[in-house]
């Protein structure tokens, strides 16, 4: 087990390089000159262009350029000379002209808003698309059944920023079940009702659309697996319907659920970028998004590298929960 | 002593294309110790029959009627008129189930040991190091050496025969009176399965357990059998003593299934007698005897009437029934 | 005599057991065919058995070259086809054909039989004499099936039927060999007979040759010749059919031929089995010295230290150091 893990962080590291350079190479070859970028979309000033040039490293060959990067990633890095030095500690992932502050510390400020975002969804979507899969199964072609089939088709066909708008306007507007999100987010340690509150409608709108797939998947993993021939063997035992269920079938019938939600969850922490959006959250994805209006290079590169990074790891994560979980795949 | 007494055994199957009788007015018996065997072609009935006496057929699927009296440790029962709750109680503890596919049928999260275990607990109220030493010494009852660490292993960690063998090991964890085997070595190679075969005659004869064997391999019932039950199209066509019935087949299916089998005992440039046509479709039954279409022997009593008669199952002396007109009243 | 249709030397066909992952090595390989060498005459059925795991379904293939083999060579009618490519062996797969187990998987359920069947013409270009249709329908009736079903499709026929249909669909190219890999075990023992009989005929008819595969001694020794007995990737006795089931010299076939039950009950209270004790070795790490050695009651030190290899005894090939 500890060989099968340590191979896999290993290829895991190797991925990363490769996803580094490749975006590295992306960026470097598009028909945008960043340094013209760093002042400003209509600035003309070629003094400061080429002294942004210069301050930015733009100047240097591509590969010593991509060598800057990844030593910044390990030990910090300084941007400029002289009296207008910027110390960027690591992990540097770079300094944003645009918004005057290193890549690293605007990440470090988006990030726990988006994980608290996602980890609030999934726990909605998987206790809701379970126990409706389960439901559906173990009722199938009933009553709730069929309502979880409405339901899927629903949560699969609106799109997130319809849903979004559709909760606010009732929920909130309409209804005054909850009170307004007022002001901005607020952490977790600060206020965790105000956290809650404020992160409740987003939850619903991503779980919402997840869950229905979720729903989808449990339903027929259920069913797949109440066919197999151990199902029928736990049940000449004398076992009674609950334990089969829960014991037996949802045992190896959620197995795969494990892989998904880990990719899944890895896809939000990459930043929900309709969902930011709809409800202002300064998430990841917002920061993405507005870099990307604004051609903020280092910001691009970065949150693209992060979401990369957070795939991979969530991918080794949910191999070695597999493993825990079916003995089959568990390597001598 | 009678342990189990089946009587008119039907199982309708509604589907979209009509009723399907899987299982057709089926009546047998057997005694402690005996073992019967059902052989049979595929959808013949020989599963379905079983799966409804265990109470596996869901009961939304199926329509089960008729009796089966067995006598549990509890006393007498009636296997098919008490409700599915109150069967679990005999599942698994008066009588066990072992399947044909021993790679399919044991979960593959959980170690064998904890199949077992979980077998016997359900049943008695004991602690659990009790149910872990009967499960080891159930383990080296059917021949797995270093049974108390081979308790811990997963079932992908065995072989086929291995698997079976814990299958076994797993449906004898409560002494069973009675073994239904679903084609037990079908999937096993033939030196795995000669293996198994000895090993359920050798239990059963330690048990005094009384065995029903579903396969649809003659060699197979040849050795094992006391008494065999053949089955056509749901219904039971010919019963009697395996010796009676292989000596002297009455049933012209019997005669034209024993005929068809490639023996090594026999030369082999013999060419096969073969039975014509193809097993019938159970939602498009011909009239009269099923089997009519694919017999040879029609003329001898009048094509005319087996093909708009359902000849009954009737005695011919010594133990020995069959449903055909030939020879009826002989 | 003339040359074999087949002749096989020294074949093996070793599969690489790679663990998973970028940074794998090799662990080793699984020798799946270590070592085979036999021939099949024009005409002649050989046999091939044993128990799941020894190679038997692996020689088929490598033979037919859907399997690289790793060494030894191969040659059909004379000519060498061990290295021959893909495009090399286009124009030999029209007499080289071959029949598998499951009659349910080997047929595409979207197309009709007819042209299921009529596909092996179009992939070589052919058309036959009087049209595709009338070929296909000739073919249909040859192995027992209606002509006028040639519009149907796979779901509609029985088991036996469709084993049918894989056999016209080998029959079209009018091949000289067939490889039927376990082409009867699936199908209940009543149509067993009829697909048995109806490749007898064929054979006779056309003067087919066949590699008949199989795991049930009973079948292989119906319809072949000779017959091969393999054992962890290696024949241990090649034999007649007559003399091998009447006279076996090697342990494994002996127990091999005594765990078969016969359909009699008196014969079978009588019969005296050879219960084998243990699994099969892994194939990865086969013993060393004779293969069989870990079950053979019989095993003496030769036994551990020297592969025997194929020797005639009486009529037969036996690879034992102590034949019976």
């Amino acid at each position: 087990m500890f060989a099968y893990i340590s191979r896999r962080l290993a290829v895991s590291l190797l991925i990363l390089l490769t996803v580094s350079f490749a975006v590295y190479v992306i960026f470097a070859f598009l028909p945008f000159d960043p340094a013209a970028l760093t002042c400003g979309k209509n600035c003309n000033d070629p003094g400061i262009i080429e002294a942004n040039r210069r301050r930015l490293g733009y100047d240097l060959p591509f590969f010593t350029q991509y060598f800057l990067f990844l030593k910044g990633l390990f030990f910090g890095r300084t941007f400029g000379e002289g009296a207008a030095l910027i110390n960027c500690p690591a992990p540097s992932l770079g300094y944003s002209f645009q918004q005057h502050a290193c890549v690293t510390n605007l990440i470090g400020e988006a990030l726990p808003v988006t994980f608290s975002l996602a980890i609030g969804a999934i726990v909605m979507w998987l206790a809701l698309g379970i126990g409706l899969g389960i439901l559906a199964a173990r009722f199938r072609g009933r009553i709730v059944d069929q309502l979880s089939t409405i339901f899927v088709l629903i949560g699969t066909s609106l799109p997130t920023f319809l849903t979004g708008l559709l909760l606010m306007v009732f929920v909130v507007i309409r209804w005054h079940l909850i009170p307004f999100p007022s002001g901005n987010y607020t952490p977790f340690i600060e206020n965790p009702f105000e956290w809650a509150q404020i992160l409740f409608l987003p939850w619903l709108t991503l779980a919402f659309a997840y869950a229905a797939l979720y729903t989808r998947f449990v339903r027929s993993s259920v069913i797949d697996t109440s066919n197999e021939d151990y199902i029928r063997t736990a049940r000449a035992k004398g076992l009674s319907e609950s334990v089969i269920l829960g014991k037996h079938t949802l045992r190896a019938a959620l197995a795969p659920i494990a892989t998904m939600a880990g990719l899944d969850f890895a896809g939000l922490l990459g930043g929900a970028i309709l969902t930011e959006s709809v409800f202002n959250l300064p998430g990841l994805g917002r920061l993405a998004i507005s870099a990307v209006v604004k051609y903020d290079l280092p910001i691009i590169v970065a949150t693209t590298l992060l979401a990369a990074f957070i795939v991979v790891i969530m991918n080794l994560i949910v191999d070695i929960l597999y493993a825990y979980i079916d003995p089959r795949v568990r390597v001598a | 002593m009678t342990l189990l007494k089946v009587e008119n055994l039907c199982v309708d199957f509604p589907t979209p294309d009509g009723l399907v009788a899987a299982v057709h007015d089926t009546s047998f018996e057997i005694s402690p110790g005996e073992t019967l065997a059902i052989v049979g072609e595929s959808g013949s009935g020989k599963t379905v029959t079983n799966l409804a006496l265990m109470g596996l057929i869901p009961l939304r699927t199926a329509n089960v009627t008729g009796s089966a009296k067995f006598e549990s440790h509890d006393g007498p029962v009636d296997l098919l008129a008490m409700n599915r709750n109150d069967l679990r109680k005999y599942r698994g503890r008066d009588m066990a189930m072992i399947f044909q596919d021993p790679m399919s049928s044991l979960h593959p999260f959980y170690t064998i040991g904890d199949q077992i275990i979980e077998a016997h607990q359900i049943h008695n109220k004991v602690d659990i190091k009790v149910s872990r030493d009967r499960a080891i010494e159930l383990l080296e009852m059917v021949g797995i050496q270093g049974a108390a660490t081979r308790i811990k292993s997963f079932p992908h960690q065995f072989s086929g025969g291995m698997r079976q063998r814990v299958m076994i090991a797993m449906a004898l964890v409560n002494n069973p009176a009675l073994l239904i085997a679903d084609e037990p070595t079908t999937a096993l190679d033939v030196t795995v399965q000669a293996q198994i075969m000895k090993l359920l005659s050798d239990l059963q004869k330690e048990l005094k357990m009384a065995m029903i064997l579903i396969t649809h391999d003659m060699g197979v019932v040849a050795g094992a059998a006391d008494r065999v039950n053949v089955m056509y199209a749901g219904r039971i066509v010919e019963s009697a003593n395996v010796r009676d019935l292989y000596a002297n087949p009455l049933m012209p299916y019997t005669q034209g299934l024993l005929a068809s089998v490639p023996r090594m005992d026999r030369p082999h440039t013999e060419r096969l007698s073969a039975i014509p046509g193809q097993p019938p479709s159970m939602i498009a039954l011909p009239t009269g005897c099923s089997f009519n279409p694919r017999c040879g022997r029609k003329s001898e009593v009048g094509a005319s009437k087996c093909e708009s008669q359902m000849p009954d199952l009737t005695t011919r002396g010594n133990q020995h029934f069959a449903r055909c007109f030939i020879g009826e009243g002989a | 005599m003339s040359s074999p249709l087949i002749q096989v030397t020294d074949l093996h066909k070793f599969f690489p057991l790679a663990s998973q992952g970028i940074f794998s090595r090799v662990k080793g390989d699984n020798k799946a065919v270590n070592g085979l060498s036999f021939t099949i005459n024009e005409g002649e059925t050989l046999g091939l058995v044993g128990e799941s795991g020894c190679g038997k379904s692996t020689v088929g293939r490598t033979i037919l070259k859907l399997y690289e083999p790793t060494s030894g060579s191969i040659t059909f009618e004379g000519e060498d086809i061990t290295k021959y490519s893909n495009s090399k062996m286009k124009p030999l797969r029209t007499k080289m054909q071959m029949i598998f187990q499951d009659p349910y998987s080997s047929l595409n359920p979207r197309h009709t039989i007819g042209s299921i069947i009529a596909a092996s013409y179009e992939i070589q270009d052919i058309t036959p004499d009087g049209g595709v249709k009338k070929a296909v329908q000739e073919l249909m009736e040859r192995v027992g099936l209606n002509p006028e079903h040639y519009n149907r499709y796979p779901h509609e026929f029985s088991g036996g039927q469709r084993q049918r249909i894989g056999i016209a669909r080998a029959l079209a190219m009018k091949p000289k060999f067939i490889v039927c890999d376990e082409p009867v075990s699936a199908l209940d023992v009543s149509i067993q007979a009829q697909v048995i009989n109806l490749l007898a005929d064929l054979r006779d008819d056309f003067g087919l040759s066949y590699l008949f595969i199989a795991h049930d001694l009973s079948v292989v020794q119906h319809i072949s010749d000779r017959v091969a007995v393999m054992y962890l990737g290696k024949i241990v006795e090649l034999a007649p059919v007559e003399s091998l089931y009447k006279e076996p010299h090697h342990p494994y076939t002996k127990a091999l031929l005594s765990a078969v039950p016969l359909p009699d009950p008196v014969l079978e209270e009588k019969r005296e089995q050879i219960v084998l004790t243990g699994d099969l070795p892994n194939p990865a790490n086969p013993p060393s010295g004779c293969v069989f050695n870990t079950r053979c009651w019989k095993a003496k030190e030769a036994c551990f230290t020297t592969e025997p290899t194929l020797l005639q005894v009486g009529s037969s090939q036996v690879a034992c150091h102590f034949p019976e």
